[in-house]
């Protein structure tokens, strides 16, 4: 597995996508701060485009992968190699070097601009874990898409519309039930309808060190015991965590059974 | 000249009796006057009583005369949980440096630590009370002064606790430099006029950090109200001006930086509020000048519920709040005008400092969260994002006049 790690890592690495996605990190953290000059601006404009961008890239990039390495993913299944780790060493090769990208696209401006010296370290740290996971789940969702489709045109649509869901359509969907439903006690709800979402989930983690004032404005006891404690970061956390391993899970279980 | 003056000075003296030359009287353990009540009865008008540093277990004190009582080194009077501590029922009467503990709790009458009656020019300073139901207590009482004292109370519940220093129908009273934590109201005024709270600091209250109400022309500056249960709450009264104060970390449902209600003709200027659920929380409040505060981080920072006409905000600098403004209905009386707004995207193309689009400050977001509170948890989602522009293209939900007609492009300074 990690052979095969290896060298779609390294393989991506010296792409020239993966260069134009660090490029493009780095020009836009450092065009934020310059503009800014405010570490804490900048940091709530980066979590807009972190949650949307991060997952559309991730999505668009992995499939995009798995399609054009498919004759050398049929070339390593005639081999003696387990094929979990064929296609877990190709997606650990993307999601690696994609959050790499990020890390690093991100990270040089601002420890530039003196991170370490400001008091947003913290939700500086919080972003980019978000953005790595947000990575990690996106990538893993594309190669199940990818695994599942044959034709490229239907995978490729699909991952499109399975982003535009989780980014646009299910907030809608959701704003809309809380409004119909509003005479019932929905904090319950709400919460739960996060967690099924990451992007939401994501939003929320971010939330809970950016706009907790705003959070904690609500009458609810649920509500206050996520937001007003830690249990809000773990249950979060713990989330994005089941969130990144379930996929990964069928991802191995259909490659073990899939007929090529 | 001088002479004559001398003379003059010497007559008078012998007219005024030279009889009642102000006394010194000393109370400590192993002196004659052993009890601070003693004391003052032995004592003649204008003496002065000097405690020395000892435990003194006494309460219903009456001052009835007018002395000074001077605390050397903080002696503690300890009340034990027995009732009032210090009752003033006389005119020209200074405490200093005392250290005041246990006031008694009870139901049906307000124990103070320190209580004024219907006395004037009085000064109480240096004073540091602890465990305490009240703490330091005007009562019809004018031209006072309470400087400099420490309050640190471990209020629990709001029925079974007091309010650190309370003024009741008292005028012309100078409250600064004091620091007031952990009491059921930081500093209450009930029926007070002429106040001037000044430079004080009150914080982690069981419910208010200032709370007042029917309280005119009175004026709070440079004090600071930190972690409070529910912040400040200002009601009914007209012509204050708050200055230069800040609000910080209230947070909670019903928290606000200032909660003001029927509050006419005031001035909130150079205020900061900052992290708090809400900023400023607006009721049935016309004709007030908000200039130059800064709203840094709050939740909402201003709410503005009905009623609220004629007013002006102006040079306020409002910066990363998750809402700017947030009303609940179509009208709007209000004047903004050159804020900055750091949610502003404009540009400023003939570079004269102010933003060339007009800025809408309420999001139609904020409606939406006035309507079903649970979406809040949707804050700052994409499809919000989108929503929102569609609303600031052509507003349908929120005012349409309600816009800063010149949007400043740096922060005021």
């Amino acid at each position: 597995m990690f052979k095969i790690l290896k060298y779609s890592f390294y393989d991506l690495i010296r792409s020239r996508w993966s260069y134009v996605y660090f490029l493009f990190y780095l020009l836009l953290g450092f065009v934020l701060l310059f503009l800014n000059n405010d570490i804490s601006k900048a940091i709530i404009t980066l979590m807009n485009v972190i949650i949307i961008l991060v997952p559309l890239i991730s999505t668009i990039f992995g499939i995009m992968y798995f399609y054009n390495s498919k004759e050398f993913t049929e070339l390593l299944l005639a081999q003696p190699i387990k094929r979990s780790s064929i296609f877990l060493g190709q997606y650990f090769g993307v999601a690696g070097s994609l959050t790499l990208s990020l890390v690093f696209g991100l990270g040089i401006p601002f420890v530039l601009y003196g991170l370490f010296k400001s008091d947003a370290i913290f939700d500086f740290t919080l972003l980019l874990v978000t953005g790595a996971f947000l990575t990690l789940i996106f990538t893993v969702l594309s190669f199940n898409i990818a695994l599942s489709n044959e034709n490229k045109i239907k995978g490729f649509g699909y991952a499109v519309l399975l982003w535009l869901f989780l980014a646009v359509i299910y907030d809608g969907l959701f704003l809309m039930s809380l409004i119909v439903f509003k005479e019932y006690p929905l904090d319950g709800f709400s919460l739960a309808a996060t967690m099924f979402n990451p992007i939401d989930l994501s939003r929320t983690l971010i939330l809970l060190k950016l706009d907790i004032s705003a959070l904690l404005g609500y009458t609810g006891a649920v509500f206050k015991k996520f937001f007003g404690t830690d249990q809000g970061l773990f249950i979060s956390m713990f989330m994005l965590v089941l969130w990144t391993v379930l996929p990964i899970w069928r991802l191995v279980i259909i490659s073990k059974k899939k007929d090529f | 000249m001088k002479q004559v003056v001398f003379l003059l000075i010497l007559i008078f003296n012998l007219l005024s009796g030279v009889s009642q030359q102000p006394k010194r009287i000393t109370v400590c353990e192993t002196c004659e006057l052993k009890s601070i009540t003693e004391a003052i009865k032995t004592a003649s008008d204008h003496d002065t009583l000097v405690i020395k540093k000892a435990t003194y277990k006494e309460y219903n004190i009456l001052v009835d005369k007018p002395l000074t009582i001077i605390g050397e080194n903080y002696p503690v009077i300890d009340g034990e949980d027995k009732g009032e501590i210090i009752r003033i029922v006389s005119d020209n009467v200074t405490i200093d440096g005392l250290f005041i503990i246990n006031v008694g709790t009870s139901y049906t009458s307000d124990y103070a630590a320190i209580r004024v009656v219907k006395s004037e020019n009085f000064v109480i300073q240096n004073v540091v009370l602890e465990k305490l139901f009240f703490g330091i207590y005007l009562e019809k009482s004018n031209h006072g002064k309470v400087y400099h004292n420490k309050i640190v109370g471990d209020a629990q519940d709001e029925y079974n606790s007091g309010n650190g220093i309370q003024l009741w129908y008292s005028h012309n009273i100078e409250v600064s430099n004091n620091i007031v934590q952990g009491a059921r109201d930081g500093i209450y005024l009930e029926f007070s006029h002429n106040v001037k709270i000044h430079n004080n600091k009150s914080t982690d209250n069981l419910r208010y950090g200032l709370h007042f109400m029917f309280s005119d022309d009175d004026v709070y500056t440079d004090n600071v109200f930190e972690n409070n249960g529910a912040g400040v709450a200002v009601m009914f009264s007209k012509r204050i001006t708050m200055k230069g104060n800040t609000f910080r970390k209230n947070w909670g449902t019903a928290a606000f930086g200032v909660l003001l209600k029927e509050i006419n003709d005031a001035e909130i200027i150079e205020n900061t509020f900052e992290e708090n659920t809400i900023g400023i929380h607006i009721e049935g409040s016309n004709r007030i000048t908000y200039k130059g505060n800064n709203f840094i981080k709050n939740g909402w920072g201003i709410k503005v519920l009905g009623a609220c006409y004629t007013n002006t905000f102006s040079a306020n600098n409002f910066l990363y709040n998750s809402f700017d403004i947030s009303y609940n209905s179509k009208l709007n009386d209000n004047v903004f005008d050159g804020n900055y707004w750091s949610n502003y995207t404009g540009y400023d193309l003939d570079k004269n400092g102010i933003g060339d689009v007009p800025y809408r400050p309420v999001k139609l977001f904020s409606y939406v969260v006035n309507q079903t509170p649970e979406a809040i948890i949707l804050l700052r989602s994409l499809f919000m994002d989108i929503i929102d522009f569609s609303e600031k293209v052509s507003p349908v939900f929120t005012p349409d006049n309600l816009m800063d007609i010149n949007p400043l492009m740096t922060k005021v300074q």
